[in-house]
């Protein structure tokens, strides 16, 4: 993750080298102050239970462990095994007992999942800022209130409606369906069964993704997309109008406009975006596990929902934990990626 | 005269293209519209209608004003079950105070992160970077234990409302700093520097003039945390014990059961729960674009 330019200290200062090592001891106290109520709460709520939870991840711990309490010595009996790798192990080489489980499709699943719903997010967000934006727009106050309202809608609640648009005797999609086939003749199937089909829609290369992923995708894009809207709207406002007057001057065409003058202007503003995107989506339990709970067969399971089952079907604290671990060194490693990849392109634009 | 033209039919693709969103954004809130007035308390609509036949606001009328009859202390004395009122009453308080908890606390780390360059800064920034990559999906039996072993008169602080607000505020702590120390970025140094000359000390000069002209990213972030506390459920129910102390989302989670759920019930429900949000939304939308940075970009 990049990091901004630090910013110097804003007390006035006097130079003699001797004291500089004080004097940054002393703004650092100050920072520090500042920092400290919040540390101390993310420290004690936040961290101490992730660091518990790595410990959880290499030992057996389940069900019975659940008496065991950290503050009172006489629960040791009830703290769990060590077991070392060994859940580590069981997760890579999808050796857990757990219906359906493999890791490896897992984890394509995941990717495939956050790079097609971020491609859709950022180029929708995008287009419909640059709709919004346009000069002389009617309706332009209407228009932009009505498109957070995916966005602020408590996510539960949306994804419950969705998953009932999908039912297949009395959602909405396969009423949708009946009513065009009335009114236009044709004759669209209208008892699909859209997340339970284990039939994938496309072969090939693809012929791991059910209808239920479809039908996940159309969710998530309708959720995320307000999202990157606000955000490139407002990299949008920031943008010069000399840059585009130039650009006219030069001859260019809209098309080349859009790639040589907005693209590279929004850009500062959709990177670190992207990234946030990437692991919201990434982890994204609600839609996947209210809608489709990761059926038919476990193949739109992703790796948080997995391990929330663990949890909460199964107890398996150890295991989940260990899941984590997992989640996080995966995220960790495309964030680094996403970085080189971003910086590589900045080269290119600048 | 071309000109012209070309103007109308651009403002015409736009509008049909927007139009076309519009449709798209409307169409499942629609359709929970139409479930919730529905009176037949089925589970789907039977068709697409956006009026129901005998359409009645029943259910909004007995989510508000009737006893939640799963929710109770003593399940045989309706006057112990929870009303939306108090529901109401349970979300408001956890929300508000996740909220606050959040906007002071990480104002005040956002502010050192982005004006003092001091030693951890850098691991500091990470740190929370990497809370925010961590799934905390097994960390509730932690917290769980931590929370029951600290006593607020006598009480476990995990049973009690104060303790999920901490919770809640710990969780939406990283968000804040991150997109705080983005706004504050932005605020120019000179401004501070002045009043530093003035005669003001570094916290005065946060106070009066950091944190007034910060008021976009300030009230985005008190947005954000505000859904967390308003919605999370999950810990919730872990938690709390006392029946008295649930909120909207836990009763909207409780009406659906394992076998049958109220669907009328549930969507009116599921709208009521979503007002406050989009009322709070609407009402911060100028400071949307703005206050946005995710992460030290001027918006």
């Amino acid at each position: 993750m990049d990091i901004p330019a630090s910013v110097k200290p804003v007390i006035p200062q006097q130079q003699k080298p001797l004291s500089e090592f004080r004097r940054q001891l002393r703004t650092s106290v100050t920072a520090w102050l500042y920092i400290a109520p919040a540390g101390l709460l993310m420290t004690i709520i936040t961290l101490f239970p992730q660091l518990y939870q790595i410990w959880m991840a290499f030992t057996d711990y389940n069900i019975r462990n659940l008496r065991f309490n950290i503050f009172i010595p006489e629960s040791a009996r009830f703290a769990p095994n060590v077991v070392g790798i060994e859940n580590f192990i069981r997760i890579l080489n999808s050796s857990l007992a757990i219906e359906n489980y493999n890791f490896g499709r897992l984890l394509l699943f995941n990717v495939v999942w956050t790079v097609a719903n971020l491609i859709f997010h950022v180029s929708l967000g995008v287009l419909i800022a640059l709709a919004l934006n346009s000069k002389d727009l009617i309706g332009r106050k209407i228009y932009r209130a009505l498109f957070v309202l995916p966005w602020a809608i408590p996510g539960y609640i949306a994804a419950l409606t969705w998953r009932n648009m999908y039912d297949d005797r009395f959602g909405a999609f396969n009423q949708l369906l009946g009513v065009i086939n009335q009114t236009f003749g044709t004759s669209f199937p209208t008892t699909t069964r859209w997340l339970l089909d284990a039939q994938p829609p496309i072969g090939g290369i693809l012929s791991f993704l059910p209808l239920a992923f479809y039908c996940l995708l159309i969710t998530n894009i309708w959720l995320g997309w307000p999202f990157m809207t606000v955000v490139a709207t407002g990299a949008l406002q920031s943008i010069p109008s000399e840059l585009y007057e130039a650009a006219d001057i030069d001859g260019a065409n809209p098309w080349d406009k859009f790639w040589n003058v907005t693209v590279p202007m929004i850009r500062p503003a959709m990177v670190p975006a992207i990234m946030l995107g990437t692991i919201w989506t990434f982890n994204n339990f609600s839609v996947i596990y209210f809608i489709s709970q990761g059926g038919p067969f476990g193949r739109t399971e992703i790796l948080v929902t997995q391990a929330f089952k663990l949890v909460y079907e199964q107890r398996l604290y150890g295991v989940a934990s260990a899941f984590s671990i997992v989640v996080f060194l995966i995220l960790f490693v495309i964030t680094l990626i996403n970085n080189r990849i971003t910086r590589a392109t900045e080269a290119y634009n600048a | 005269m071309h000109n012209a033209g070309k103007k109308t039919l651009r403002q015409i693709g736009l509008q049909l293209f927007l139009l076309l969103v519009t449709a798209t954004v409307l169409f499942p809130i629609m359709w929970i519209f139409s479930l919730a007035l529905d009176s037949r308390n089925i589970d789907k609509p039977l068709e697409l209608t956006i009026i129901p036949p005998g359409a009645s606001l029943q259910a909004f009328r007995k989510v508000m004003v009737e006893p939640f009859t799963l929710l109770c202390k003593d399940p045989g004395n309706p006057s112990t079950c929870m009303t939306f009122v108090r529901l109401l009453g349970n979300s408001m308080l956890v929300a508000m105070g996740t909220a606050l908890l959040a906007v002071m606390l990480g104002a005040s780390a956002a502010y050192a992160f982005s004006r003092f360059k001091f030693i951890g800064r850098q691991a500091g920034m990470l740190a929370f970077i990497v809370l925010l990559m961590l799934p905390s999906t097994a960390t509730l039996a932690p917290l769980y234990v931590l929370l029951s072993q600290i006593k607020i008169a006598g009480e476990p602080l995990r049973a009690t409302l104060i303790g999920l607000m901490i919770a809640y505020g710990s969780g939406a702590l990283p968000f804040a700093i991150w997109n705080l120390k983005g706004y504050f970025d932005t605020v120019p140094k000179e401004l501070e520097e002045a009043a530093l000359i003035d005669g003001c000390n570094v916290t005065q000069a946060f106070f009066r003039v950091i944190l007034p002209l910060s008021v976009p990213s300030l009230a985005v972030t008190v947005l954000f945390s505000f859904m967390t506390g308003w919605t999370e459920f999950v810990m919730a129910w872990t938690f709390l014990e006392d029946p008295s102390r649930f909120t909207l989302a836990m009763a909207l989670r409780s009406m659906q059961g394992q076998y049958s759920t109220p669907w009328s019930e549930f969507a009116a429900m599921s709208i009521l729960m979503s007002i406050p949000i989009v009322v709070i939304f609407f009402s911060l939308q100028r400071y949307m674009v703005s206050g946005l940075t995710v992460g030290g970009v001027k918006g």
